[in-house]
């Protein structure tokens, strides 16, 4: 009996994240768009989207490969996989054990080589290029990611993330010039990744500086509801995880009661809301960067990182 | 003591560490003048609490030297002379913005690495002393690669910012010390902002390469 709840817990997170991340994504949409005095499509458009996209017919290039066709459910499969060992709403899940923040970076590595091939593999000049500004970001914000890793790990002595959430809920971690680093540098990192402003613009198409666009301007029908679908849910993962690492508030923790897991949904549901309405508020206050200036952008994530990892040997001691 | 007492004096040391990076990352002037003030009421809230945990009241004179001097008086000035220079909207070029944030972590890692083995001093004075030696080798890394005289001036009073931080976690520093280096500072910038206008008057820019010269260093100056 025991066992069957504990599978009904974890299904309710994977479920639930994969459930609102079109309504998060809807959600930044709207909320800029209003920024900009404009209506804005509804919140519930990427659904609608999303279901409209599964019923077209999908158009495939004469030179596609497998890769190609196979790319976009591995892409999928990775970031939600990543995204539901994310302890959302409790932690102490029934695989909480597996939710390692250095196997959470490597699922969204894999998920970003799927992508990167799937763009080169039918040979357009466009997919090209996008596939080499994706690997050149991604070549500079996987390193400031595990430095904040790092950062974590050393404050918490793990790097599991449900006994993370558990340790920082509690607030004994004190107060800590290295976390507010840590959470700088992982801001930056999540714009990088999530191609946010910036970095990328998520609302063109056929635009010279693009990145992310770039790589699935082939895709159609189901295999772009899919890399569409993924990354929602990798906007998702990414809020969870600052949820989780630095506003651990009301995660339920091992053996809780029902009412603590509702607190739990609330409480999770309330930080999505209050991040997707901040992302878009920061996303209009600035202009898109030059390719050529992001190094230095995703660089003083870098430099933020591993000053937060010094800083800790200093109180520390080796 | 404490571990919330501690824990804010890590925490606003730190912030004069993030500030300083702040300072290299900077490549407008006025920008780089208003961190620095930031940097100079950060150093003060730091002497401020030492005072308090020290209990020691004479760092309260300290904390407001610095508040009054560093954070309000000298970047009011020193936006006054860029104003008056016309090079309030000049974007400096800064050598490698990449490069000097990487010589700046690898000088924070050497200042970490140099005060390790001092042993057996408090943690909380070993700290202080990584964190006030790693703001006085940045304040040196900019005087070095910037090439406005402006800036350099900043970054001398930044790395003398650093030298405050270490002074005030080494337990009883007399007061005539403290008074006296903060009115060497002051002199010290009077004589910087004579000179320069002396270096523009002469060589119409506040590049400090047009120096280079006349010291016989480089011909090719175009």
């Amino acid at each position: 009996m025991a066992l069957i709840v504990d599978f009904f817990l974890q299904g309710v997170q994977m479920m639930l994240v994969v459930a609102i991340a079109p309504a998060v994504l809807g959600l930044t949409r709207k909320v800029k768009a209003r920024l900009l005095r404009r209506i804005g499509p509804p919140v519930l458009q990427p659904y609608r989207d999303l279901w409209k996209l599964m019923h077209k017919e999908a158009v495939l290039a004469h030179n596609a490969s497998w890769i190609y066709r196979t790319a976009p459910y591995l892409i999928f499969a990775a970031t939600w996989v990543a995204a539901a060992l994310v302890p959302s709403y409790a932690a102490g899940l029934l695989f909480s054990w597996s939710a390692d923040l250095i196997a959470i970076v490597a699922l969204l590595g894999t998920a970003r080589f799927a992508l990167a091939l799937a763009g080169m593999d039918v040979g357009t000049a466009f997919g090209g290029i996008g596939s080499s500004r994706e690997m050149m970001i991604a070549s500079l914000a996987e390193p400031a990611m595990l430095l904040i890793v790092f950062t974590v790990a050393l404050v918490a002595g793990t790097t599991q993330l449900s006994a993370v959430a558990t340790l920082f809920s509690t607030g004994s971690a004190g107060l800590r010039v290295s976390l507010g680093l840590g959470l700088f540098a992982f801001l930056l990192v999540a714009i990088a990744e999530n191609a946010r402003i910036p970095i990328d613009n998520p609302a063109t198409h056929l635009e010279l500086t693009m990145v992310h666009e770039a790589m699935v301007l082939e895709y159609s029908g189901r295999h772009l509801a899919m890399i569409e679908a993924a990354s929602a849910v990798k906007l998702v993962l990414y809020f969870s995880l600052i949820a989780c690492l630095f506003a651990p508030l009301g995660i339920a923790g091992p053996g809780a009661a029902a009412s603590d897991y509702a607190l739990g949904i609330a409480a999770y549901l309330g930080k999505l809301f209050v991040l997707a309405l901040l992302l878009p508020i920061a996303e209009t206050g600035v202009a898109k960067m030059r390719v050529f200036r992001y190094p230095l952008f995703v660089g003083s994530a870098f430099a933020a990182a591993a000053l937060a990892v010094f800083l800790l040997f200093v109180s520390k001691g080796f | 003591m404490s571990k919330l007492w501690f824990d804010v004096a890590h925490l606003l040391a730190g912030g004069m560490l993030v500030l300083s990076f702040a300072l290299l990352y900077q490549d407008r002037i006025a920008a780089v003048i208003n961190v620095f003030a930031l940097q100079a009421v950060a150093l003060s809230l730091s002497v401020a609490w030492q005072a308090l945990v020290q209990g020691a009241p004479h760092l309260m004179v300290t904390a407001a030297i610095a508040l009054i001097v560093k954070g309000f008086v000298i970047p009011t000035a020193l936006h006054h002379i860029i104003r008056r220079m016309q090079i309030h909207r000049e974007v400096e070029e800064v050598i490698g913005s990449g490069l000097t944030m990487l010589t700046g972590l690898g000088l924070v890692a050497l200042s970490i690495l140099l005060v390790q083995p001092v042993g057996e001093v408090s943690i909380y004075v070993r700290e202080d002393l990584a964190f006030a030696l790693a703001v006085i080798l940045l304040g040196l890394l900019m005087m070095i690669t910037r090439r406005n005289a402006v800036t350099q001036v900043v970054g001398f009073m930044s790395l003398e910012n650093g030298l405050v931080l270490a002074a005030t976690g080494a337990k009883g520093m007399p007061l005539v010390v403290e008074i006296s280096v903060a009115f060497s500072i002051l002199i010290a910038f009077i004589v910087f902002g004579i000179f320069v206008f002396r270096i523009r008057e002469r060589f119409d820019t506040v590049d400090v390469r047009a120096l280079d010269r006349f010291r016989g260093e480089r011909r090719d100056v175009s």
